[in-house]
């Protein structure tokens, strides 16, 4: 364990400019798995149920992500193998028939169930793909039976959310409707924003996946122009291209800058006038970085590491290094993949580095030692590097905070001014 | 399979890694893939912990399992031999890893790590839970490194009063704290100091604070207090077939609890028994004056609690000593005795008997807070969860067990156990329910002028007090009653209007009683006059 290689330099966009200095990294990773992203889409799909088939470890990974339930009966849940389940696969799946008789029988108010793979059903190999078509044969049309797997050995956090998605894009019904098609989960506020503010630019149609009811399915086709709203849905990209979808190239919707960007490319995708798109979004620009102006006197300067987590990393040091004016110590990701990242890695600064993978040990010895003003990590992470006196923020709160668009930009520079606003405010003497 | 929408215990490893991080010296390998690195947050969370658990996971991935998942372990228990210098290793596997049989245990025997002890784990995920992990945890470890000292059979048993033979004090063991148990810190801290009032010192504490070489000096007390038997329960047996240590057993959460633990303990160790500890003619003793819960209870101003109905969850410790506090010392009436420990759901069973209760033993928080619906308490005392379920049904609630939140470790001192803790839990049970009262008193002044609307008490809106115990009620058409019998039952405006004026608490079980009182008397309409018969029929 604890290789750490140089993988090349890799030039970006820009021939004239310097390298990013690209690292790969093998170790113990200290990542959520899949699962985690039921936290967030379940909230988004309230007529859907997820079913975790896995352990009690799986069972407690996502009721402690979501923190203590406040709900009378959440719509997720773990099908928890037993010894019997392990005995005899045959069993396993008649117990599995029956546990999601009673479960939809006490629940008429699902109308899709997502049976979600665990590290232990792959690895005695419960094919939950066969279960699905199974149900689904049994359940004719009542209930719609999807699986996907947020198992830990095959998905990190966000990947989960992908593969959810994946699951989902056979349904969507062909069509050759000329549309912008949003993927990702966005908070609705978030959401109904931007699909106004495309109508402003005079793409008729926006459709999102996934879709607030799990039965509302938006088409795919042709005249579909696919923009992604995270740039950790790979899987489900390339399934809507292979239906026909055009994939837009942008960076992420996160700060004023990669917000008007990736709404640039929608409008561009539909032939929208650039005069058109200035009009209506330059006043939002321009009054996104008055809200990020006074975070920005804070954070300008200051020395920011983010550990490999939600996948979001690349796009938040890409805001917060050339909107919020900090600098780049490291950034890590979970994973990098390059199609869905380009347009990100052309805005970094010359020389960052970054880090694919993870030997968590020797990743904080790099944090001592650099000794940034910020790093930005996991929950496991985060006190232990606050008693070292190194500043912190936590990145599960920004897969579960409305961030996107220009409308956010303040919100997202102030979750990271906060961690420093609150340390300079502290003071016991 | 059984389906999990919430669980009260995480896995057995997560027991195993509560071992680990209260003590010192000990790292934890644990073969697991990514997403078990979760429980780490449960520690730096939800305790606060300023430094990650000792643990390292070799957070195997899909690809590596055509290869060689061996190899991994083998690497990350030389990785973390090396990086952390531990004085005892733990080794063990999370779910996934024990269908994969690496045998982390058995790799680690064939490697050479220096002679530090090596402590292989088998903790059954499929079938066991986490006090169950962190109790075998415990004993394997305590059982690997004292093997050695094992006395040969046959050989005398230590006496348990040879300390005075010795010239020194008596002196004996706390086992059982860990983090993540429910005020450990504290209660340490409190029993401590109970116990240096009487002369006797504390030898090891363990696990929480304790390194491997203090658990080798487990044999040098004369005793063991098993503080929490969930977790000290195994170890503390083998300790008495292995070393003849006695176990004092006594839980002293409590009044007769505290008194009842220190005179065991004195008994064990062939103490005087203090005059303070004796018993007096009316059951008290003086002792228990050292607490200010006997005379708050018995104070006027607490006459309201009687027979207050309250419905116990939680694990079977707390559970139990609750139990007894509500019924005994605070003069409340147990409507509901239950705990999620299957372990321990013998002891559950005989203490719900004695108060003429069957125990409830479930790990569905489902079917706990629907048995807490039915019982109609005025008081829950459980879990964050029984919390979350006593504020969907407007009942007061206050927290008594594990699982943790992170308001459960509080900056201030609040132990459970010995006087101060019954100090403790006389203010946090007794404080919610005022809090209920006050509730209750807003729905009633809440039509007089000077009531200001929009005040919020500590139940957060939780509860929807009388809407309509005036004129109004009068205009509504009558209900028919929510239940199914012969016939439709009818609640007149009138008698709508008396069962407004019950404390919205009791409400919906008197609505249940007055309609069963009305279909057994063949009547159509409840009208106040049927309800206040009702009431009479159910009267004690
Ligand atoms: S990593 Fe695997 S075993 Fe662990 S919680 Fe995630 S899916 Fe379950
Ligand atoms: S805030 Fe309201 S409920 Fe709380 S003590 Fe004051 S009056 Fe009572």
């Amino acid at each position: 364990m604890g290789a750490s290689s140089v993988i090349g330099d890799m030039t970006t966009g820009l021939a004239e400019q310097p390298p990013l200095q690209l690292f790969k990294e093998s170790g113990q990773r200290e990542v959520f798995c899949g699962l985690t992203s039921i936290v967030w889409l379940h909230r988004r799909m309230p007529d859907a149920f997820f079913l975790v088939v896995g352990s009690r470890t799986c069972a407690h990974l996502v009721q402690s992500a979501a923190g203590v339930m406040i709900f009378a009966e959440p719509r997720f849940g773990t099908a928890i193998l037993g010894e019997r389940d392990l005995a005899g696969l045959a069993d396993a799946n008649d117990e599995l028939d029956r546990l999601v008789k009673d479960l939809l029988e006490r629940r008429p108010e699902i109308r899709t169930l997502f049976l979600v793979g665990s590290c232990p059903s792959e690895v005695i190999k419960l094919d939950l793909a066969k279960a699905a078509e199974r149900l689904n044969t049994q359940l004719a049309g009542r209930v719609m039976v999807l699986n996907y797997s947020g198992s830990g050995i095959e998905t990190t956090f966000t990947q989960g959310e992908d593969q959810a998605l994946l699951a989902m894009v056979p349904l969507m019904p062909s069509s050759e409707v000329d549309q912008l098609l949003i993927v990702g989960t966005l908070a609705d506020a978030v959401e109904d924003r931007l699909v106004q503010l495309f109508g402003r630019l005079g793409i008729p149609v926006v459709t999102s996946l996934p879709p607030r009811r799990s039965t509302e399915l938006p088409p795919i086709g042709p005249g579909t122009r696919v923009l992604l709203a995270q740039p950790f849905l790979s899987a489900t990209a390339r399934a809507l291209v292979s239906r026909g979808g055009q994939l837009l190239t942008a960076p992420y919707p996160f700060g004023v800058e990669g917000s008007r960007a990736w709404m640039a490319a929608g409008a561009a995708a539909f032939g929208v006038a650039p005069a058109l798109v200035a009009e209506v979004l330059d006043p939002l620009v321009e009054r996104g970085q008055r809200a990020i102006a006074p975070h920005r006197e804070l954070l300008a300067g200051k020395r920011l590491f983010l550990l490999p987590d939600s996948q979001l990393e690349l796009s938040l040091a890409r805001f917060l290094q050339r909107e919020c004016g900090m600098e780049l110590v490291e950034v890590g990701t979970p994973y990098l993949d390059r199609q869905l990242l380009d347009a990100e890695l052309a805005l970094l600064p010359p020389g960052t580095r970054i880090t694919e993978g993870q030997d968590v040990e020797r990743q904080l010895e790099r944090v001592r030692a650099e000794r940034p003003d910020l790093v930005v990590c996991g929950l496991g992470l985060a006190n232990p590097l606050e008693a070292e006196g190194i500043a912190t923020k936590w990145s599960i709160e920004l897969v579960f905070s409305p961030i996107h668009g220009c409308d956010q930009a303040g919100d997202l520079a102030e979750l990271f001014a906060r961690s420093l606003r609150r340390r300079a405010a502290l003071s016991f003497s | 399979m059984e389906l999990t929408l919430w669980t009260y215990e995480g896995p057995p490893h997560v027991g195993a890694m509560r071992i680990a991080a209260s003590m010192e010296g000990v790292h934890y390998v644990l073969h697991a893939p990514q997403g078990d690195t979760y429980a780490d947050l449960l520690f730096t969370m939800i305790e606060r912990r300023d430094r990650r658990p000792p643990v390292t996971y070799t957070t195997f991935q899909a690809r590596d399992l055509g290869g060689d998942t061996a190899e991994l372990v083998k690497s990350s228990i030389a990785a973390a031999v090396e990086r952390f210098q531990p004085e005892a290793l733990l080794v063990g596997e999370s779910c996934t890893a024990e269908l994969i049989q690496d045998q982390p245990g058995s790799l680690a025997a064939t490697m050479d790590l220096g002679g530090i002890p090596v402590v292989s784990l088998e903790l059954p995920a499929y079938s066991k839970k986490e006090n169950w992990g962190g109790a075998e945890t415990l004993y394997q470890l305590v059982r690997g490194l004292l093997k050695a000292q094992v006395p040969p059979p046959g050989e005398p048993k230590p006496d348990p009063t040879r300390w005075r033979a010795e010239g020194r004090r008596p002196r004996v063991n706390l086992l059982g704290p860990s983090l993540l148990g429910f005020r450990c810190r504290d209660d340490v801290r409190e029993i401590s100091q109970l116990l240096a009032g009487y002369g006797i010192d504390v030898a090891v504490v363990a696990p929480l604070g304790a390194r491997p070489a203090d658990l080798m000096r487990i044999p040098t007390a004369d005793a063991n207090v098993s503080l929490y038997p969930e977790l000290a329960g195994p170890v503390c047996s083998w300790l008495e077939r292995s070393f003849g240590m006695q176990m004092v057993k006594t839980v002293p959460i409590g009044i007769g609890a505290t008194a009842a633990f220190l005179r065991e303990l004195h008994g064990v160790l062939g103490l005087e028994l203090p005059a303070e500890l004796e018993t007096a003619a009316d059951g008290t003793c003086a002792a228990e004056r050292r607490s200010r819960l006997p005379w708050y209870s018995r104070s006027v101003d607490s006459t309201y609690l009687t027979g207050k109905r309250v419905f116990i969850f939680g694990d079977a410790t707390h559970a139990i000593a609750a139990a007894r506090i509500a019924s005994r010392e605070l003069g409340f009436k147990v409507v509901g005795l239950g705990s999620y420990s299957r372990e321990q759901a013998r002891e559950v069973r005989a203490a719900a008997q004695e108060l003429g209760l069957e125990a409830l033993i479930s790990d569905d928080y489902l079917a706990v807070e629907a048995a807490m619906a039915e019982a109609a308490p005025e008081l829950v005392l459980g879990t964050q969860m029984e919390r979350h379920s006593a504020k969907r049904l407007g009942i007061p609630c206050a927290v008594i067990s594990s699982p943790l939140h992170v308001q459960d470790v509080p900056a201030r001192t609040s132990p459970q156990m010995g006087w101060e803790g019954a100090n403790v839990i006389f203010d946090s049970w007794v404080h919610p329910l005022m809090m209920g009262l006050e509730e209750h008193l807003i729905g009633m002044f809440r039509h007089d002028f000077e009531f200001v609307d929009g005040h919020l008490s500590h139940l957060e809106g939780a509860s929807a007090p009388a809407k309509h115990p005036t004129a109004t009620a009068t205009a509504t058409a009558p209900a028919p009653a929510s239940i199914p019998g012969d016939g439709v039952i009818v609640w007149s405006p009138d008698g709508e209007a008396e069962l407004a004026k019950i404390p919205f608490f009791v409400r919906g079980k008197v609505r249940k009683n007055t309609e069963a009182y009305a279909r057994e008397q063949g009547l159509a309409l409840i009208d106040s006059e049927a309800l206040y018969e009702a009431k009479a029929h159910f009267a004690p």
